[in-house]
């Protein structure tokens, strides 16, 4: 049995009456690439965003290598150790690519701000160590040739790769993409994936949505299938392919 | 690397020695009262600093900033004046206003941390006439601050003994007080400047960019968004204690009329005016709004007088035309400020040309 690094039970989460998360429940375990997918308006992102800390569910629980984070705040689950991307991508548009990665490391630096000041030498090297650890990273996604770019200046593909850098530098246990590959072309789409199984390498556990199903099946592990908040199967992908519920629900009553 | 380096050493020794030698090349031209306007240009300087790290850095709209600027003032006020009978050093009134405003910062920040734009806007304006609308009012029951009549015969800087409040001789010349509160000033803006700059190229500095640009995504990248707001607030809030407190010294008296809401415009105006977010442009902002309705009021009444013969209208009311005449003149030709930072200027290009955000 592998380790189980993310569960969460009964997680419900209503805006006003609407119920957009009706009792999920998925485990995650180490080193897996987990995938989420279903319809739109499943309750896909609502879900990320609970998982994230940018939403606060109504009930259930959350724990996270070990730690409670129910209803924690999103520095909190930063630091314990999972980060993000979103689907319409949020850089800091002005910044540029290597300051968007240099913000990515505050929670593993301590700077405040007298030590900012008075400019010690701990801060000194600190920042120093910063600016490696975000240039390591841009080489790492591939797109340390646009570190002086302004963010908002960079092609849709490196922008993308710009988010999964700076997520990195928080030092993820668990990466969560929220849909990565939308809007790319097949081949970019294709370097994604080899992005993602070299991440995924190097120790850390990732979760995906995507709405690229053949990309799903092909790269994850297991798949959980969200449809009206809840969650109708859960498994590896052969499984989960040939399951009548999930067909019915997400890929449609095949006709062919 | 040498080259630059060599370069920015000049051109500080340069500033130093044009700053050094400021107050006696306008006092000898032009006399000592524009000496005092310099001195009062360092003291908004600071100001316009402190805002600027709330507007600027973190991207927060704060109407209300004179209030900070109050607490500094009322704290030295209070603390080194016959009011009270205390005569507390200099050295130790001012950073127990700076302590106490920075108080009020945080005291402001908390209830605002879930306000944005407009909203954030209006209740910093209320802030800041609350707090002068308290100050006005506490000479009763208990009189605290003595209400609308101010606090006046307030203690001038002491510096071993020496007062800055004197005129003082020297080589057979007498200078008034306002050289030496130019030299004590200029070196507590020299001490914001670095702070700032310092703050601006920090982690502390990345994370108000972040916060600035976009919340959210600053959230979920493990940024304590409350933490770094009040940060901002109190740092900010900070400067502007220091600022009041040399103000009160250098004034002897202390009145609720100086704090009104127009002084937090006029910060605003000067950090929006010569750049908002970059600190040689702030302070460029803050010395052109402090001399430049100074000229007006020195040239208008002459001006009519050799063009038309009589006073046509009256120069106060001509000066403020004037002034806000430029200011719009100013927003139209140049919005982005007459200094603004790289990131600042292409902001603006952009929206000119109508890009929209990635």
């Amino acid at each position: 049995m592998a380790e189980t690094l993310l569960k969460i039970e009964g997680i419900v989460k209503r805006f006003g009456g609407l119920v957009a998360l009706n009792n999920v429940g998925l485990t995650i375990n180490k080193g897996e690439i987990y995938g989420l997918i279903g319809p739109n308006g499943a309750g896909k992102t609502t879900l990320f965003n609970v998982l994230t800390g940018l939403y606060m569910p109504n009930e259930g629980s959350f724990t996270f290598a070990g730690k409670d984070l129910f209803r924690a705040k999103p520095h909190v689950v930063v630091g314990t150790g999972i980060a993000r991307t979103f689907q319409n991508i949020r850089l800091f548009a002005e910044m540029t690519a290597l300051e968007n990665v240099m913000v990515g490391r505050h929670i593993r630096s301590k700077a405040g701000a007298l030590g900012a000041v008075l400019r010690t030498k701990r801060t000194r090297e600190e920042e120093q160590a910063i600016e490696a650890k975000a240039w390591e990273l841009l080489e790492y996604v591939g797109i340390s040739s646009v570190a002086d770019e302004r963010a908002r200046n960079l092609s849709y593909g490196h922008q993308r790769r710009l988010e999964i850098a700076r997520a990195l530098a928080t030092e993820p246990t668990l990466l969560a993409l929220d849909e990565p590959a939308a809007g790319m072309n097949p081949r970019e789409t294709a370097d994604l994936k080899d992005l993602m199984a070299k991440i995924r390498n190097d120790g850390v556990t990732i979760l995906l949505i995507e709405h690229d199903v053949k990309l799903m099946m092909g790269l994850c592990d297991r798949i959980a299938v969200l449809d009206y908040g809840k969650k109708i199967a859960e498994g590896v992908p052969e499984v989960v392919r040939n399951d009548p519920k999930v067909i019915e629900a997400y890929l449609g009553v095949a006709h062919e | 690397m040498a080259m630059a380096n060599n370069k920015k050493v000049g051109v500080i020794l340069a500033s130093a020695v044009v700053l050094a030698v400021m107050p006696f090349l306008v006092g000898g031209a032009l006399g000592n009262s524009w000496v005092r306007i310099l001195d009062f240009s360092l003291l908004y300087v600071m100001l316009a600093l402190g805002l600027n790290m709330v507007v600027g850095f973190a991207g927060l709209l704060d109407l209300g900033f004179i209030a900070f600027y109050a607490v500094g003032a009322y704290t030295y006020g209070l603390l080194c004046s016959p009011h009270f009978g205390l005569h507390l050093p200099f050295y130790i009134a001012i950073p127990i206003g700076a302590a106490l405003a920075a108080f009020f910062g945080i005291l402001l920040g908390t209830p605002v941390l879930r306000l944005k734009g407009d909203y954030l806007a209006i209740v910093t304006l209320g802030f800041g006439e609350i707090i002068r609308i308290f100050i006005n009012n506490l000479n009763a029951p208990v009189n605290i601050t003595n209400g609308p009549q101010g606090i006046n015969l307030i203690d001038p800087i002491e510096v071993g003994g020496f007062s800055l409040g004197k005129t003082f001789e020297l080589f057979g010349l007498s200078f008034s007080n306002v050289y030496l509160y130019y030299y004590m000033f200029l070196a507590l803006t020299v001490g914001v400047v670095i702070m700032a700059w310092r703050l601006q190229h920090s982690r502390i500095g990345r994370a108000w960019v972040a916060l600035r640009e976009d919340d959210i995504a600053a959230a979920a990248m493990g940024i304590n968004i409350r933490n770094i707001k009040l940060l901002a607030f109190a740092l900010g809030a900070l400067s502007g204690g220091v600022a009041g407190g040399l103000f009160s010294a250098f004034q002897g008296f202390i009145s609720p009329e100086s704090f009104s809401l127009i002084e937090s415009i006029m910060i605003l105006a000067m950090i929006v005016l010569g750049g908002m977010g970059n600190i040689p442009g702030v302070i460029l902002g803050a010395v052109m709004l402090t001399v430049a309705p100074e000229i007006l009021r020195a040239t208008i009444g002459p001006l009519q007088m050799a063009v038309f013969g009589k006073t046509l209208i009256d120069p106060e009311n001509a000066r403020m035309l004037l002034f806000g005449l430029a200011m719009v003149v100013m927003m139209l030709v140049r919005p982005e400020g007459a200094w603004p930072s790289k990131r600042r200027r292409m902001e603006f290009q952009d929206a000119k040309k109508g890009v929209t955000h990635g």
